[in-house]
């Protein structure tokens, strides 16, 4: 292995494939922020650029640095703007935009780079040492344990059920799994729901959803209610920019990105699960984690829950390398487009990778390292000036932001239907908030609704009928640790309520 | 406002870059000053990179003067259609790219049209597809599949990346019945995409799977996964270690082709163009540089008889999905 790293150090330190780390990383970075450009539009852009390289260890490590570049960026638009471009930063905003809304911008933007940052390099730590072995690992999970994962995810609506939201929160997941059915699914071969509309057929698409539940319900809530906008509790900008957490917020989240960082990085590794899971199921297991006030700081601007997604979603990333590099698998449309490239290039990842081409293998895992330390060096002096984009007044955010948003779900699909969902889907969006329904696990059922039943059905075939549950005993622990999720909470306040009662009485 | 110029600038800077690659090649006659190319799904996909990869190749050549693209994604591909059909008159210069699916989609009623509502340029690149097994497998050839698959019934697994009566299971039911056995009797397991069942394929989840001939290759040559059979007239050149399922007395051939198409009542003239444009493409060397690229197998199949070939793929489609009980 040392020869190895010998081989990566030598090839990565070049001058040019430095310069290809830094323009990756920088691209990525820029076009990751705008909402609605999530890192697979972006690579499908760079991959022309990346093979007229020739090389391919330098185009490479300049489309990783625009995947990791383009992942971190998505968080800021998420945390900014509570308009998250890629599934895998949703998780991100129910944490960061709070903490912006605090006037804390600055912090947040500082703890998604590190935690970020820890997440990478410990995935690229465990993806170093552990590649070859990990292979088997990727293929451990059936249909129905990922089935089984997926209900596991659901389960993370728990952290949004508030007192007195329990029924709120379980309808709006519904909706989401609802929604989720539209257009042709990967089951059937009839469109289902479409209400004979062209432009239903391929379903609802998550930027276009994403942007409606989050980005234009706020440009909309700011322009009925104008008090809601002032400088985000009329706070300085001062404190916008202001990059710095306390000694105890580090403490407290040291664990969560230890954790977070090899739970997300073992979820990634399985092809069929990848960065949205890994984000959605590290705040769910970190909030039934946290105790009492901590707990219930969740969703309102916890610093370990924006944390936990961070370190989750960008250790999963590097773990989606393991199946790509060892065996040839995408695990997600963006290994799936870096897969193309690779082939294109004379690369065929799989077993024999390692030891046909050993300098492509461990070039890319030097260049994760060095990318996610450009990342971090590139991004924290940058952070003031990021952050002040909420410093700008009213008039010029609101547009600014419907902007980016009619935008983003145009350029996703080239169409101008999507605008029109958009603005509907928007609308009730609106009215839900008012109502004061949480949109969150809407949109959690719609992101893993469709993988949900799609795995569900699949194992019902396989097994022709619910047997999978039995036979299976991961799938079973997998459901029974669902089970447990979701109760605990209520248990906890239960039990927590009772004492309180106690107390009372022996007054 | 940064951000778009950085974006910009990306964009022109590969653009040079493309233009300059191509420009060493560039020497051939000039058929047309300029194409644009209607592709029915989102960037990345493999409409795109059929697009994308041709037009490149020809203004690379000097075929034409400048190629541009636009995505429409919508009703898996009945948008593009209805546009291009919509608004005949003004579509000067403009090709769609398609592929097996406009057949299957229109059998099933996906979309109203058919290819015969078009008008048919050529059809220019390929790809066979296969049946494959882990490598691992005590399964050695179809033989062995059969005496498999008549042990175990449905408990033999095959899956596929498209939906049921989708293109991945059409192949695996047109094998299995020119073996001699009922297609309906197949259980054929759907995944969301090629490289989720090859992950189900590998883990165990299925027995084997009917998948594109140029992605399994890649594995196979991995030592991950053994090829069976191919659905090539003959064994193919590029992987000439797979046989073929002719070869093993198992009597059935598929192409999933992709080609191109032109707006209705485009003129005779206008597509001999474009077809002369299209042929004088594969003796360039830019084209040669982007099928190798792409691991694309050239088929070529201009005007009357892609007609011809569509046609026959329409019948034989339609025959299998009336028996499987899809129309």
């Amino acid at each position: 292995m040392l020869e190895g790293i010998m081989i990566g150090l030598t090839a990565a330190f070049s001058l040019q494939n430095l310069l290809m780390v830094v323009a990756g990383c920088l691209i990525g970075t820029f076009i990751g922020m705008l909402p609605g450009l999530g890192p697979m539009s972006i690579i499908a852009i760079m991959i022309p650029v990346a093979i007229t390289l020739g090389d391919p260890t330098a185009a490479l490590i300049l489309l990783a640095g625009v995947y990791y570049g383009a992942i971190f960026g998505g968080s800021t638009s998420s945390i900014l703007l509570n308009a998250p471009g890629v599934a895998g930063t949703v998780a991100t905003s129910f944490d960061g935009y709070p903490m912006a809304r605090k006037g804390q911008a600055g912090k947040a933007l500082t703890i998604a780079a590190v935690a970020s940052f820890a997440g990478g390099t410990i995935g690229a730590i465990l993806l170093m040492i552990f590649a070859p072995a990990l292979s088997s690992v990727a293929l451990l999970f059936h249909s129905a344990e990922y089935f089984a994962l997926m209900v596991v995810g659901l389960s993370a609506i728990a952290a949004f059920a508030g007192t007195g939201q329990v029924a709120k929160a379980l309808m709006m997941t519904i909706l989401g799994l609802i929604l989720a059915t539209v257009g042709e699914g990967a089951l059937f071969n009839m469109p289902r729901f479409t209400l004979g509309m062209m432009d239903l057929q391929s379903g609802i698409s998550f930027i276009t959803l994403a942007m409606a539940m989050f980005a234009l319900p706020e440009a909309l809530m700011l322009v009925l209610n104008p008090a809601r906008g002032s400088n985000a509790d009329g706070s300085s900008s001062n404190k916008i920019t202001n990059l710095r957490f306390s000694r105890e917020e580090a403490k407290a989240m040291a664990p969560v990105i230890g954790r977070q960082s090899v739970q997300g990085f073992f979820i990634g590794v399985l092809p069929g699960a990848g960065a949205t899971i890994a984000s959605f199921l590290g705040y769910a297991v970190e909030r039934n984690i946290a105790k009492g006030e901590e707990q219930a700081e969740f969703g309102k601007g916890s610093v370990k829950g924006l944390a936990a997604p961070e370190s989750a979603n960008n250790a999963a990333c590097t773990g989606s390398f393991v199946p790509l590099l060892t065996l040839g698998i995408p695990g997600s449309g963006t290994t799936a487009i870096l897969l193309g490239a690779l082939i294109a290039l004379n690369v065929t990842p799989g077993p024999r990778l390692m030891t046909d081409t050993p300098e492509v293998f461990w070039a890319v895992i030097i260049s994760m390292f060095i990318g996610n330390l450009v990342l971090l060096i590139l991004n924290l002096p940058l952070i003031p000036y990021i952050a002040k984009v909420l410093a700008i007044p009213r008039n010029y955010l609101i547009p600014f932001i419907l902007f980016f948003t009619l935008m983003g779900a145009y350029i996703g699909q080239n169409n101008a239907t999507e605008l029109l969902m958009l603005v509907g889907l928007g609308v009730m969006a609106t009215i839900l908030r008012f109502a004061d329904y949480p949109l969150a696990p809407l949109l959690i059922g719609f992101i893993l609704g469709t993988m949900l039943e799609d795995n569900f059905a699949r194992s019902m075939q396989l097994y022709r009928g619910l047997d999978f549950i039995i036979e299976r005993p991961m799938t079973l622990g997998l459901l029974v640790l669902a089970l447990v999720l979701v109760l605990l909470p209520s248990f906890r306040a239960r039990r927590a309520r009772k004492r309180a009662e106690g107390v009372a009485d022996g007054d | 406002m940064k951000m778009t110029m950085t974006r910009r600038a990306v964009m022109a800077a590969a653009a040079t870059v493309i233009a300059l690659s191509g420009a060493g090649h560039a020497g051939g006659h000039q058929v047309l000053d300029q194409l644009h190319f209607v592709i029915p799904g989102g960037a990345g996909g493999g409409w795109d990179g059929t697009a994308r990869g041709t037009g490149e190749a020809l203004t690379g050549a000097g075929l034409v003067g400048s190629a541009s693209y636009e995505n429409m994604s919508g009703g898996g591909g009945g948008k593009a259609i209805a546009y291009m059909i919509e608004n005949a008159e003004s579509l000067d210069n403009t090709l769609m790219v398609n592929s097996t699916p406009i057949v299957i989609r229109s059998l099933t009623g996906v979309f109203p049209q058919s290819f015969r509502d078009l008008t048919l340029v050529a059809g220019t690149i390929g790809d066979y597809a296969a049946l494959v097994v882990p490598a691992d497998s005590s399964v050695a050839d179809m033989a062995g599949l059969l005496d498999a698959y008549r042990a175990q019934g449905p408990d033999f697994a095959v899956g596929g990346g498209s939906v049921p009566g989708g293109m991945d299971h059409l192949v695996a039911a047109m094998v299995m019945q020119a073996a001699g056995e009922d297609p309906i009797a197949v259980n054929y397991i759907p995944y969301d995409a090629g490289g989720e069942a090859m992950a189900g394929l590998l883990s165990g989840e299925i027995d084997a799977l009917s998948t594109g001939f140029s992605e399994a290759i890649a594995l196979a040559e991995q030592g991950e996964v053994r090829i069976l059979g191919v659905t090539a007239p003959e064994r193919v050149p590029a992987y000439d270690a797979a046989p073929t399922f002719m070869e093993q007395g198992i009597d059935t051939t598929f192409v999933n082709w992709r080609g191109f198409f032109a707006a209705p009542g485009t003129s005779d003239e206008k597509v001999a163009q474009y077809i002369a444009a299209l042929e004088a493409m594969y003796d360039t060397e830019a084209w040669e540089v982007v099928r190798a690229r792409n691991g694309w197998v050239n088929i070529w199949n201009p005007g009357d008889d892609f007609r011809a070939f569509l046609e026959a793929q329409e019948t034989e489609i339609g025959d299998l999905m009336r028996t499987l009980g899809f129309l």
